[in-house]
C-alpha cells in the first residue's frame, strides 16, 4: 500500500515537472534547429549561437533587460529595506495602511498597473523610454522586497540590538553589525525575487516603454506575429543554462557548508 | 536605534514612491475613465461594457479564467499535499518547479506550447504514433485555458503549500486519535485549515487569468478576444485612453471583489509569496 | 506473561535512518495505573507514546492491548486517546465542537453529546466555555480542553505527551494536582511522558526512567529516588553526589581514601563501584567527628535549606542542610550507612557515555 502510494506521488510530481518543462525543452531544441520554421526540424546546427552575437537588436534588448533588472532590483531593495524599518516602527493603523498600499501592485492586474503608470507618464509629459520602464519596474519590485523582509522584521529580537548598545557599540555600528545581518536573508531573497520578476516582466514594460527601446520580452512580443528569430531561442537557452548551472553550484557549495558545520 | 520619528523618516522615499506611482496612477485611471476627450464628466466609457463585443470579451474572459482556476486548484492541491509531506529536497523541488522556469522568458514558454499543441505538432505526432486521435486545440479557447493553467499554476500551489505547511501535524494526529478516518480528517480538519491558502490561490490565479491579453494573443491566434485584449488595443492601437480606462474600471471591480474575498479569509496574508 | 497487564510492549525496536531510538524495548502497563515515561530528550519516550497511539509503527516487535495485537491498527481504531504537546486543538472549531469531534464520528445522539460536553467541561473546571474559540483561551485553559476532548471518548487509556511543558511553573503545579484528581475520578490508565523529574515524582504510581532507547529503571517514585539502580538514574532524579568507590568487603566501601560503613553486600572484594549519596544525606559535623574533613567553599540560602559545597579529599560535595556553615569553615563529613547507595559500574561504554553526557 505504502509503496504504491509513494510511487503514485512520484509519478504525479514527475508529470507536473514534465508539464512545466516541456516548453523549455522545446525551446532548447529549437535553438539547435537549422530550419528557421518552428514547425519543421531541419537538422542540428549551432549557427544561431554564432549569429546571435552579430544581432545588435537582440543584444541591445538583452543589455536593456539586464540593466533594468539590476538597477530596479538595487533601487527597490534600498527603498524597500528603509521602508520596512519605518513601517515596522509604526503603530497598528499606519502599518495596516502601508502594507495595504504595498499589496496593491501584487494583487492588482498587471494590465491595470501598466496602463495606470502609462497614464501617469502621459500626464506628467515624461518621454517614454528606458527611464519610464525603470520607474515602472522599481514600482512593482518594491512590494516583493518589503514582503520578503517584513516577516524577518517581525521575528527580530529587539534585545540583540540593545545588547549591542549595552556592550558599547554605537547605534550605527549596532545596526550594521547586529540588525542588518539578521535581516540579510530577507533582503537577499527580496533582491533576487525583484531581479527575477523584472527579467520576466512583459505586460508592464509593454505599456511603459517608448518606441525604439526594447527589452527581450517586448522584442519577443513584436516578433511573435512575424516569426521569432532563432537567435532568440539561442539567447534564452544560454540564459537558462547559466542560471541552472549557478543554482547547481550554489546548492553544492551550500551542502558542503552544512557538512562542515556538522563536523 | 534611532528615535521613532527618525525611523519613520526612513520610509520617506517609499511614501513618495507609493503616492506617485501607485496611488496617483490609479486615481488617473478613474479620472480618465470618468471623462471624455474634452475633459467633461461622463459615464459612457464605463457604460460601453454593454457594447455586445465588449460584453462578449468580458464573458469569455470570465468563463475561461474560472475554468482555468478550477483546473489549477485540482492540480495544485494534491501537489501541495505531496510536497508538504516530502522530507528530502523539498525546497529544491519547489525552486525547480516554479522559480527556475521563470528564467526562460514567459512569452517564449507560452509560444513553445504553440509548437507542441499545433495540429502537426509534437503532441499530436506522439498521439498518432500510439494510435490515438489528434487533438485540434490550437487557436481554440482550450489552448488559452492550457496556457493559463501553465502560467498561473505556481500561484495556486504556493499559497496552498504555505497554509498546509502551517498545520501542526499533531492537529491531524489528534483527529485520527479521536476516531476520524483519513477522509473525515481531510474533510473536517485539513481542508478547512488550508482554506485561507485555497482562497488566496484562487484570487492569485483568477485575477491574472481574467485580465491577460498575452496568452490569448499567442495561443488564441487573435481569433478570440478577451477583455484584456480589448483594453490593450484601446491603449496601444486606438490610443483611446478614456475608453480603455473605463473598461479597466469594470475589471477593477472584479479585482476589488476578489481582494475583499481574500482579506476576509486570509487574514495572515499567507497567500503572498 | 503478566496477567493483569493491560498493555504489553514486546521487543519493540524503532530507528530513524541510522539512529536507533528504541532497542528491544519491553514494558507492561497495568490497568488503572499512572505510569510516567521519564528521560532526557531523545531517550525514546515520545516515540514509545507515539507507537502506543498508532502514529508510528515499530520496525520490530508487537504491541498487545488486552492481549490483542494492535501493532498495525490505525490510530482511529484504538481505544486510547492522546493529549498532545501544545494541545493540538482544532482552531477553526469552537470548544464545544472540539470536544464533540470524537463523539460525532462515533454517531452519538445530540443529547448524549451535549451532556458529555457539559460533563467534561465541569470536570476540567471550565463550565460555560462551549462557544469560545481555542485562540481566546490561555495556555492552561487550552490544555484542559485538550484533556476534555480526549476523555469524553471514554478511552481505556489516556496518553499525555509532555502536556504541561508549555505552562509556567505555578500553573504546572496546579495542573499536576488536577491531573491526579482527574485520574482518580475517571479510574483509567494514564501514560504520561515528561522530562521533568519533579512532575514524575509528584504524580506517578510507576516511573519508567529511560535513556538512549533503554529502560534504566522501573519502580515507584520512592524506590526510584531512594534506590537508584545506576548512576544515570541517580543523576537524573534529583541532585546527587556520585563518587568512585571501592567495595573493600561486604558493608564497607572506600570513598576518596576513607572507609565508610554501608548496608550493601555481595559485590565481592575490592570491587570498583559507583557510590551515590543524596545531598540531604550528607551530614556536616564537627571536624573531629567526621569520617573525612573538608572546607565549605560555597553557601547559598535556598529557602527550605542551605545549599553548600564542601571540598573534601579533592571532591566537591553537594550538601543540603538546615544548619548554616559559613564559607571557610572546616567541617567533618558523616553519612549514615543506609544513606549510601552502592551501584555496579556500567559495563558497556555506551552506558558510560550516556551518564557522562548528563
Amino acid at each position: 500500500m505504502k509503496t504504491a502510494g509513494s510511487v503514485l506521488k512520484r509519478i504525479y510530481i514527475a508529470l507536473i515537472i514534465i508539464f512545466m518543462y516541456a516548453p523549455i525543452v522545446t525551446l532548447i531544441v529549437l535553438s539547435f534547429n537549422s530550419s528557421k520554421s518552428r514547425a519543421k526540424w531541419g537538422g542540428f546546427t549551432t549557427k544561431w549561437y554564432v549569429s546571435l552575437f552579430q544581432n545588435d537588436a537582440i543584444l541591445q534588448a538583452f543589455f536593456n533587460t539586464i540593466a533594468i533588472a539590476t538597477l530596479s532590483a538595487i533601487i527597490a531593495t534600498i527603498i524597500g529595506t528603509l521602508s520596512c524599518l519605518a513601517i515596522n516602527s509604526m503603530k497598528r493603523k499606519g502599518k495596516t495602511f502601508w502594507m495595504g498600499i504595498t499589496n496593491i501592485p501584487m494583487l492588482n492586474a498587471e494590465i491595470v498597473t501598466g496602463i495606470s503608470l502609462m497614464l501617469v507618464f502621459i500626464f506628467l509629459g515624461v518621454k517614454f523610454g528606458f527611464f519610464t520602464i525603470l520607474i515602472a519596474h522599481i514600482t512593482f519590485n518594491i512590494p516583493y522586497v518589503i514582503l520578503s523582509i517584513m516577516p524577518r522584521m517581525k521575528n527580530l529580537n529587539p534585545s540583540t540590538y540593545e545588547a549591542a548598545l549595552d556592550l558599547g557599540a554605537s547605534p550605527f555600528v549596532s545596526f550594521f553589525k547586529v540588525v542588518l545581518p539578521d535581516l540579510m536573508p530577507g533582503i537577499l531573497s527580496g533582491f533576487l525575487m525583484a531581479f527575477t520578476m523584472s527579467i520576466d516582466d512583459f505586460v508592464i514594460t509593454h505599456f511603459t516603454k517608448g518606441p525604439g527601446v526594447d527589452t527581450l520580452s517586448t522584442k519577443i512580443y513584436t516578433e511573435v506575429k512575424k516569426g521569432i528569430k532563432p537567435e532568440m531561442y539561442a539567447l534564452s537557452t544560454i540564459i537558462f543554462i547559466t542560471i541552472l548551472v549557478l543554482l547547481f553550484l550554489v546548492n553544492v557549495s551550500g551542502n558542503d557548508n552544512k557538512k562542515e558545520k556538522i563536523k | 536605534m534611532l528615535k521613532n520619528k527618525q525611523k519613520l523618516m526612513l520610509g520617506l522615499p517609499y511614501y513618495f514612491w507609493a503616492i506617485a506611482f501607485i496611488i496617483i496612477p490609479l486615481c488617473l485611471v478613474i479620472y480618465y475613465g470618468l471623462t471624455d476627450k474634452t475633459g467633461a464628466f461622463t459615464f459612457n466609457n464605463i457604460a460601453s461594457i454593454a457594447d455586445p463585443q465588449h460584453t462578449k470579451a468580458l464573458w469569455i474572459a470570465v468563463k475561461l479564467s474560472i475554468i482555468s482556476t478550477i483546473i489549477c486548484l485540482f492540480l495544485a492541491y494534491p501537489l501541495a499535499m505531496i510536497l508538504v509531506n516530502f522530507k528530502k529536497g523539498k525546497s529544491s523541488i519547489l525552486v525547480m518547479l516554479f522559480i527556475l522556469p521563470m528564467w526562460m522568458n514567459f512569452l517564449l514558454r507560452t509560444m513553445a506550447w504553440q509548437t507542441l499543441l499545433e495540429n502537426t505538432g509534437v503532441i499530436n505526432t506522439l498521439l498518432q504514433t500510439i494510435g490515438l486521435p489528434k487533438i485540434n486545440i490550437i487557436n481554440t479557447p482550450g489552448a488559452i485555458i492550457f496556457g493559463m493553467v501553465y502560467n498561473f499554476l505556481p500561484f495556486m500551489v504556493l499559497p496552498i503549500y504555505n497554509s498546509l505547511a502551517k498545520i501542526d501535524i499533531n492537529v491531524v494526529n489528534a483527529a485520527r486519535d479521536l476516531g476520524a478516518n483519513g477522509i473525515i480528517t481531510f474533510g473536517r480538519i485539513t481542508l478547512p485549515l488550508s482554506l485561507p491558502g485555497v482562497i488566496s490561490g484562487i484570487t492569485m490565479v483568477f485575477v491574472p487569468a481574467l485580465t491577460t491579453f498575452v496568452i490569448s494573443a499567442i495561443l488564441g491566434g487573435n481569433k478570440i478576444l478577451l477583455i484584456g485584449n480589448v483594453i490593450e488595443q484601446e491603449f496601444s492601437q486606438t490610443s483611446n485612453w478614456h475608453l480603455g480606462s473605463g473598461l479597466s474600471m469594470v475589471l477593477m471591480v472584479f479585482i476589488i471583489i476578489s481582494m475583499i474575498f481574500t482579506a476576509i479569509f486570509d487574514k495572515d496574508g499567507e497567500g503572498l509569496i | 506473561m503478566n496477567q493483569d497487564a493491560l498493555i504489553y510492549l514486546k521487543n519493540i525496536s524503532k530507528s530513524y535512518g541510522s539512529q536507533m531510538v528504541l532497542d528491544d524495548f519491553n514494558l507492561y502497563i497495568r490497568e488503572n495505573e499512572f505510569l510516567t515515561l521519564l528521560g532526557p530528550s531523545g531517550c525514546g519516550k515520545t516515540t514509545t507514546l507515539r507507537i502506543l497511539g498508532g502514529f508510528e509503527t515499530p520496525d520490530k516487535g508487537t504491541v498487545l492491548f488486552n492481549n490483542e495485537d494492535i501493532t498495525n491498527l490505525s490510530p482511529n481504531k484504538r481505544q486510547l486517546n492522546t493529549v498532545f504537546q501544545k494541545y493540538a486543538l482544532f482552531t477553526h472549531m469552537n470548544i464545544a465542537e472540539n470536544i464533540a469531534f470524537g463523539l460525532k464520528i462515533k454517531g452519538k445522539s445530540k443529547s448524549y453529546i451535549d451532556d458529555k460536553i457539559k460533563y467534561a467541561l465541569k470536570l476540567v473546571n471550565l463550565d460555560g466555555y462551549e462557544k469560545r474559540m481555542p485562540d481566546s483561551l490561555s495556555g492552561g485553559q487550552q490544555q484542559r480542553i485538550a484533556i476534555a476532548r480526549a476523555i469524553v471518548n471514554e478511552p481505556k487509556v489516556l496518553l499525555l505527551d509532555e502536556p504541561l511543558g508549555a505552562l509556567d511553573l505555578k500553573l504546572r503545579q496546579d495542573m499536576q494536582y488536577e491531573l491526579i484528581r482527574l485520574k482518580n475520578e475517571l479510574g483509567i490508565t494514564f501514560i504520561y511522558v515528561t522530562h521533568d523529574q519533579e512532575e514524575a515524582l509528584t504524580m506517578s504510581d510507576t516511573i519508567v526512567v529511560m535513556n538512549q532507547g533503554y529502560i534504566q529503571q522501573i519502580g515507584t517514585p520512592e524506590k526510584i529516588y531512594n534506590e537508584p539502580e545506576n548512576a544515570f538514574v541517580a543523576d537524573f532524579i534529583g541532585d546527587s553526589n556520585i563518587l568512585d568507590g571501592i567495595m573493600v568487603k561486604d558493608e564497607l566501601v572506600q570513598i576518596l581514601g576513607a572507609n565508610f560503613s554501608c548496608v550493601d553486600s555481595g559485590f565481592g572484594l575490592n570491587k570498583p563501584v559507583d557510590v551515590v549519596i543524596r545531598p540531604e544525606d550528607v551530614e556536616l559535623v564537627d571536624e573531629k567527628d567526621g569520617t573525612i574533613t573538608g572546607t565549605v567553599t560555597h553557601l547559598i540560602f535556598k529557602g527550605v535549606h542551605y545549599e553548600m559545597e564542601v571540598t573534601a579529599n579533592g571532591f566537591e560535595w553537594l550538601v543540603h542542610s538546615t544548619n548554616c556553615f559559613p564559607v571557610g569553615t572546616k567541617v567533618g563529613i558523616h553519612v549514615k550507612p543506609f544513606n549510601i547507595q552502592i551501584m555496579n559500574k556500567p559495563e558497556s561504554e555506551d552506558e558510560e557515555a550516556s551518564h557522562v553526557e548528563e
